[in-house]
């Protein structure tokens, strides 16, 4: 989708609030809603990618007044009322509209697992249509869905950089459209192609691209 | 697509009933998820506590510090930082397929995700506030240089920026330059050196 999240190369943001050693957390609440979307029981289509579209739906001017912990608050807020776990009254109100639920099938400290997402590479049978070094155009997706091709790489040409084995289509994936593994590769754009003449001659930028975003230009 | 979803927050006002203390919003929807049964509060501290101590950017420097002092890892690290990464047993959430990208004299490298914020936990912790900031996800792919300068880091006009946008389930470890006069060093005093920033490539050392 051509959301507020796709924030590169937008103009009018100032100075990078940049800070040397700044922690990860600036308030108390912070580690909970981590730990909290971490933690919780998953909504049954739970994904990554059906994560980080939840983050992409959130009104643009909501998302641009909200802090990052936040944005991860309205996320959870929103996945778990898609799966009917949760209502909005509920959250309102700050009292569950069921009776209390025995807690034993939340997921115990001992069952978090760091893969748990995992595998995102997969072994798929088609062969590449790629080799490292091949000049490429990108795509330009119109969809209200998930994609993860930002538009400032949109219609660009590029050369094949890396090539990653297959790995889970986020377009697919986090609409309940299956993983459909493809074909990963890291694509290198010279500055000058992706921001004009003015931009360094030596400069490039690299981003990862799925196969069904790409066009061989040879 | 095959959906489903997309109406049901299509409304600016969904999120407008909620406590607007943000404090306040995250208690209540914790106790719900608690009072449901969707969460056990010990695995919630359990998440916290791991992240808090296990997870930092300690792990991302002692494998700088290893291709620093080993040319065998460090070849392996630039060839396949996925397994390298893994013989240390530093695999883990949001770092799974790993690229290592080496600053030298003539290129320097800095790393983004503009769509979100994704970053190497495993190996560099949470990231800092800077990182997820709307400036720095709009202009460090367009404008590298005046970042760059912004966080002190000067750049001669020859020298190539590498800007790495991490749009897939790819982490990109920034292995910075060995800071001169540290040749007696061992691996874990050279470890200490290794800022989180510097493995961003927003720092040099």
């Amino acid at each position: 989708m051509d959301g507020i999240h796709d924030m590169g190369g937008t103009h009018g943001f100032g100075p990078v609030p940049y800070t040397e050693n700044d922690p990860p957390y600036h308030d108390d609440w912070e580690p909970r809603v981590f730990g909290m979307v971490i933690a919780a029981t998953l909504p049954e289509r739970m994904n990554l990618d059906y994560s980080r579209h939840s983050l992409e739906r959130i009104p643009p001017d909501v998302y641009l007044s909200s802090s990052y912990f936040e944005r991860w608050m309205y996320g959870a807020i929103m996945r778990q009322v898609e799966a009917g776990q949760l209502t909005m009254e509920e959250l309102a109100t700050g009292r569950s509209n069921q009776a209390p639920a025995p807690s034993n099938e939340a997921v115990p400290p001992e069952a978090i697992d760091p893969y748990r997402f995992a595998p995102f590479r997969q072994e798929i049978e088609a062969q590449p249509n790629f080799n490292v070094g091949d000049t490429v155009l990108t795509g330009n997706p119109q969809t209200s869905g998930h994609t993860r091709l930002p538009r400032y790489a949109r219609n660009k040409h590029g050369v094949i950089h890396l090539h990653h084995g297959a790995h889970v289509l986020p377009d697919t994936n986090a609409h309940g459209g299956g993983d459909c593994p493809t074909h990963l590769y890291t694509v290198k754009f010279s500055a000058q192609e992706l921001w004009g003449p003015d931009a360094s001659p030596v400069d490039h930028m690299f981003v990862d691209v799925w196969e069904c975003h790409l066009e061989s230009t040879r | 697509m095959t959906d489903d979803h997309s109406a049901s927050f299509d409304q600016h006002d969904e999120f407008a009933h909620l406590p607007s203390d943000p404090a306040l919003r995250a208690k209540t929807l914790e106790s719900l998820l608690v009072d449901k049964g969707l969460l056990k509060q010990e695995t919630l501290d359990a998440v916290i506590e791991r992240f808090e101590t296990e997870v930092g950017p300690h792990n991302g420097a002692r494998v700088v510090a290893r291709a620093w002092t080993d040319p065998d890892y460090h070849r392996r690290l630039l060839d396949n930082a996925t397994q390298a990464v893994d013989e240390m047993g530093l695999l883990g959430q949001q770092a799974t397929d790993i690229v290592a990208v080496e600053n030298s004299e003539s290129v320097h490298n800095i790393v983004v995700c503009t769509l979100c914020s994704c970053y190497p936990w495993s190996l560099l912790g949470l990231p800092p506030a800077w990182y997820k900031s709307y400036p720095y996800r709009a202009r460090v792919v367009r404008e590298p240089r005046a970042v760059l300068s912004e966080f002190g880091v000067e750049l001669n006009d020859s020298t190539e920026v590498r800007v790495w946008d991490s749009t897939a389930e790819v982490r990109y470890l920034v292995i910075p330059q060995r800071p001169a006069g540290t040749d007696a060093l061992t691996e874990d005093k050279l470890a200490e050196l290794v800022t989180r920033d510097s493995m961003i490539g927003a720092a040099k050392l």
